[in-house]
Order: C-alpha cells, then sequence, then structure tokens
C-alpha cells in the first residue's frame, strides 16, 4: 500500500537533489535551471499528495499555478542567460565572477 | 458579488491593463524613442492610484473568498510602495536616457512589478501570496539585467534569477507542507486550524520554509547573497528602485504571513525572526566596512536596516507592526534622497561609484554635500535626525516585548554601523583634495529629490507627519 508519507519521502528526496544541483554544481547555469524545476516539481508532488489526502481540491489547483509559474520562470531565466552568453561566451558558473561575493 | 470583488482589486486591475495596453502600443509602433514619455506616464498614474487609495480607504474589504484582503495595512503599505516607485521612475528618466539604457519595457516592468508588490502585500492565501511574489520577482530579475549590453548587469540578473528562483522553491515547499498540516491555504482558515497546542513538526518546517523564503526576498542574513552583487551590477536608478519598494512589499507580506497566518504561534517564530533580525544587523554593519563601491555599501545599509525592520516584527505586538511600518517609511525616504545623491555624482558624464571619488565635495557642492550628510546622519540613527526616532521606535518595541537582549544589539550594531556612514561623511569634508574633477551636475528633479528629503529628516522630527496614527491603525488591524 502506498501511503501519503511515500510520496512525501519521494518530495522531500528530490526537493534534496534539487538543492544540491544548486549549491554542488560547478559546470553549467543550465544545470542550475534543471536544480530549480526538480525543486518545483518536488512541490508539485507534495501538493498533490496532501489534496488527495485531505480531499480538498485547492492543493491540485495550486499546483496549476504552480506548473504555469514555473514555465514561466524558466522562460525569463534562459533569456537572461542569453544575454549573458553574449557578453560573457560562457555560461560556465565559475564564469560568474565578475563582481566579488 | 463577483462585481463587488472586482472593485476590491481595481487599482491592481488599471495597472495591469495600462502595462498590457502600452507594452503592445509601443512595441508595434513607437520603440525607444518615446520612453521618456511612458516613463512620465506611468509615474503619474502610479501617484494618481497612490492617491485614490489614500483617499478612499474606508473599511476592510475581502475578495474572491478571503484569497484578496483589503485593510489598512495593505494601503498604507500599497502608498508606501505606489510612491515610491514613482519617484524612482521620475528620477531615473534622464540617467537612463543619458546612458542609453532608457528602453520602454523599462517602466512596463516597474508597474509590473509594483502590481505583484500589491498583491503580495494584500495576500489572504498562500497562492496569491505566490503568485504575487512570482510576478514581482520574474519582473525584478528582467529589470537587473535591463543593460544588455553589459556584463556586469546580465551576471547581476543572472545571479538575482538563480536565487531568487531558489528562495521561491523554499517558500513553496514551505507552503505545501503549511496547506498539508493545516488542511488550508486560506490564512484565515490556517490561523483557526493551528495554534501552541496542535503545531505538528511537520507544520513547523513548512513554517521556517516560508520564513526562509521571505527571508531571501528582504535580504535579510544568512539569505543576503545576493544583494551587493545584484545592487552594484545593476544600473544605478534600478539599485534605488530594488533597496526601497520591493523591501517594502517583502517585509509587509512577512508581516502579514507571520501575523495573519501564524499568529496563533508566535513563539515559534519568534527566535527565528529576531535570529535573522541580529545577524543582519551585524553583518551589515561589519560587512559594509570595507566597501570602497558606494552602491555595495548601500547594499549593506540595507541589509542592516532590514535587521531592525526584522527586530521590530519580532516583537510579535501591535505595536511592533506599527514600529515597521514607522520604520520602512522612513527608511525609504532616507534612500531615495541617498540614491538621488549617488545618481547626481559623476565626472565628465560617466556615473561615479567609488567613495573615495567623494573627497572634498563640499568644497565643489556645498548644498548637495550638507544633503547627503543629514541623510547619512540618519541613516546612521543619530538624534536629532528622523532616522534616530524609527530606531528608537524599533527598539522600544523590542523592548517592550521582553526582547531586551535584542535591542542591546541593536544599539550595539548601530554604533559600529555608524563608522562607515561617518567615513563618507569624513571624505566629502575632510578628505585629501584629488586631481581628477568630480562633478555633480544633477537635474533639478535629482536636486529637488535629494534636497525634499533632507528636509524631511529634519522637519518630519515634530509630528513624524502624522505617520503615527496611521501606523496605529493598520498595525491594529493586521494583529489579533
Amino acid at each position: 500500500m502506498v501511503g501519503l508519507e511515500h510520496y512525501l519521502t519521494v518530495a522531500a528526496t528530490l526537493f534534496v537533489i534539487g538543492i544540491f544541483g544548486l549549491f554542488l554544481n560547478r559546470k553549467n547555469v543550465i544545470i542550475l535551471l534543471m536544480s530549480i524545476e526538480l525543486m518545483l516539481l518536488a512541490v508539485n508532488i507534495n501538493l498533490v499528495a496532501f489534496s488527495v489526502s485531505l480531499g480538498d481540491m485547492v492543493g491540485q489547483v495550486f499546483t496549476l499555478f504552480v506548473l504555469t509559474v514555473a514555465a514561466a520562470e524558466a522562460a525569463i531565466g534562459l533569456a537572461i542567460l542569453v544575454c549573458f552568453f553574449r557578453n560573457r561566451g560562457s555560461i560556465a558558473v565559475e564564469d560568474i565572477n565578475v563582481m566579488k561575493g | 458579488m463577483f462585481w463587488a470583488d472586482i472593485t476590491v482589486i481595481f487599482p491592481e486591475i488599471v495597472l495591469s491593463v495600462f502595462a498590457m495596453i502600452t507594452l503592445i502600443g509601443w512595441v508595434y509602433s513607437k520603440g525607444d524613442k518615446q520612453a521618456s514619455i511612458l516613463v512620465w506616464f506611468a509615474a503619474v498614474l502610479l501617484l494618481g492610484i497612490a492617491a485614490l487609495i489614500g483617499f478612499f480607504g474606508g473599511e476592510t474589504r475581502i475578495a474572491f473568498d478571503g484569497l484578496f484582503v483589503d485593510d489598512a495595512f495593505s494601503r498604507f503599505a500599497k502608498i508606501m510602495i505606489l510612491a515610491s516607485a514613482a519617484i524612482i521612475l521620475i528620477i531615473s528618466e534622464n540617467y537612463m536616457s543619458r546612458h542609453d539604457l532608457l528602453r520602454f519595457e523599462y517602466p512596463i516592468l516597474v508597474v509590473l512589478a509594483v502590481v505583484g508588490m500589491m498583491i503580495m502585500v494584500s495576500a489572504g492565501d498562500l497562492m496569491t501570496l505566490y503568485m504575487g511574489l512570482e510576478l514581482q520577482s520574474l519582473s525584478l530579475y528582467v529589470v537587473a539585467a535591463l543593460a544588455r549590453d553589459s556584463v556586469r548587469s546580465t551576471e547581476a540578473g543572472l545571479k538575482y534569477f538563480v536565487l531568487g528562483a531558489l528562495s521561491s522553491g523554499l517558500l513553496l515547499y514551505g507552503a505545501s507542507l503549511v496547506y498539508g498540516y493545516a488542511g488550508t491555504t486560506q490564512f484565515a482558515g490556517i490561523i483557526e486550524a493551528i495554534d501552541q497546542s496542535n503545531s505538528s513538526l511537520g507544520f513547523l518546517f513548512g513554517l521556517i520554509f516560508v520564513i526562509s523564503g521571505l527571508a531571501f526576498k528582504v535580504s535579510a542574513v544568512p539569505f543576503h547573497m545576493w544583494t551587493p552583487d545584484v545592487y552594484e551590477g545593476s544600473p544605478t536608478p534600478i539599485t534605488a528602485f530594488f533597496a526601497t519598494a520591493p523591501k517594502v512589499a517583502a517585509i509587509g507580506l512577512l508581516a502579514r504571513v507571520l501575523h495573519d497566518a501564524f499568529g496563533a504561534v508566535v513563539s515559534d517564530w519568534q527566535q527565528v525572526i529576531a535570529l535573522l533580525s541580529v545577524l543582519s544587523m551585524f553583518l551589515g554593519a561589519i560587512a559594509a566596512i570595507g566597501q570602497t563601491d558606494i552602491k555595495r555599501l548601500m547594499a549593506y545599509s540595507s541589509i542592516a536596516h532590514m535587521g531592525y525592520a526584522l527586530m521590530a516584527l519580532a516583537a510579535g505586538t501591535e505595536f511592533g507592526v506599527q514600529a515597521l511600518l514607522i520604520y520602512m517609511v522612513i527608511y525609504i525616504i532616507m534612500s531615495i534622497g541617498a540614491f538621488a545623491f549617488i545618481l547626481a555624482v559623476e565626472r565628465d558624464g560617466q556615473p561615479v561609484t567609488e567613495i573615495a571619488a567623494l573627497k572634498l565635495l563640499s568644497k565643489r557642492d556645498p548644498l548637495k554635500a550638507l544633503a547627503m550628510l543629514i541623510l547619512l546622519f540618519s541613516l546612521a540613527g543619530i538624534p536629532p535626525m528622523l532616522g534616530f526616532f524609527c530606531k528608537f521606535y524599533v527598539l522600544k518595541a523590542a523592548y517592550e516585548a521582553n526582547l531586551i537582549w535584542l535591542a542591546i544589539l541593536g544599539v550595539i550594531a548601530s554604533v559600529i554601523g555608524a563608522y562607515y556612514y561617518m567615513r563618507i561623511v569624513y571624505f566629502m569634508y575632510f578628505g585629501e583634495d584629488m586631481d581628477n574633477e568630480l562633478n555633480t551636475n544633477g537635474t533639478p528633479i535629482l536636486t529637488g529629490v535629494l534636497l525634499v528629503s533632507a528636509v524631511a529628516m529634519i522637519v518630519g522630527v515634530i509630528n513624524l507627519f502624522g505617520l503615527e496614527g496611521a501606523a496605529s491603525v493598520a498595525a491594529t488591524l493586521l494583529v489579533n
């Protein structure tokens, strides 16, 4: 029997993988975008699982909002990335270092 | 019912429709040449909406089954947001067009960001909170990278985007846990469902994630990493925008979530907010000392100021929220003045941001140097400037909420912080003269904004412009 906690565990695992991908990745900004997407999808699993277990539709409506915004977010991220690549000629994470911080 | 709901969100609708129509209009016809008209038009519209909200206040209205709340607190924050965004647009027009940065999407993106901020401070539900926050953030990412041909600006946009998206992810994960354990996304439902006796570990996790997500947006330590880089890399008027309206919106949203949704579990979040506050105050004060770039310095200064705002929030009382609102108003006036000064300083038409370049400015432009002196004293919180009184309110709120240790640490951080503000004053008045001529040829508008904010720092001491009463009404409605 697959219960709520199984879904929550999967979601938490995906979320943590996303965060680690964001911080440990030293290669490519595209991987950062993928990690962000992974985090948002983990949240969606969470929301849908809670929605089903509570018998409440709101969680699934929330999921649709999150999906839509995630698409917009990816579009804007890629647009900024293209601008950055034109100026810097690279999208390696270690090249994002003109300013120290 | 439907039309009653529509009237509640009328200001937001007007601004969104304005943004969409002008976007289409300017894409198809005018292009960047007519962008300054659009800037003025947008600024006038924002001020008009602020006046509309100010004059037609009235009762608390709830729209769309509790998704959207229009009360005295949200109106107070909205007027601050609209007015500061409009002033920033006005003072940036000249600078942007001289440096060939004035594109027509700039005012449109600012208006869209403002709509997002208005939704944030009016949120009555986790969904509205998220949608408002994302509308604001997505617009701000693009605005940060507005100088498309500059490595620094696009890098600022990229850094802001990656860390902002991470914070949205944290916030959402928290929101999903809160939804799961409270059974609803409405703030009114959450505060009913969860109190001290039945707050489970999962709910607590959700609460902490939501707070960390929002702490990113107010740039509280340890979620501040993006702030100095984004402030330094973005064009200066946009930095001025980042330092004002989004901060009000984020701190307003934090206040609303903590009191409206988590008001029954104050002791759970009080320590977290107090910790964020202490870290922000000290990091802001200490890290700013070594800075040589005035925009980076202003970034650390804003981190420290957000620490004080969080201190008011940590009190968890009605007076705390009142102190928070007063603090934000005064902080915004000071920031706009300081950025008007930074925009006015240049050498041979090129913007200058090194602090060392300000040496002996008082000889060349005594009026602007004096105005900046007053603003810096006020930012440092030195009496009798207004900046002292807003810090005083915050410390009093912390003291009355039995957070005496927090108040004491706040005073210590403020003394450390005074050093770097005074260093700028020292450069302006006593530094050694340099060969390269620095000239301040700001437009009359820049000079006017600078002088008005400096005068406000002194005149405001008399009665705080009647802010106290309005802030008190707003705070009463929020805290229950």
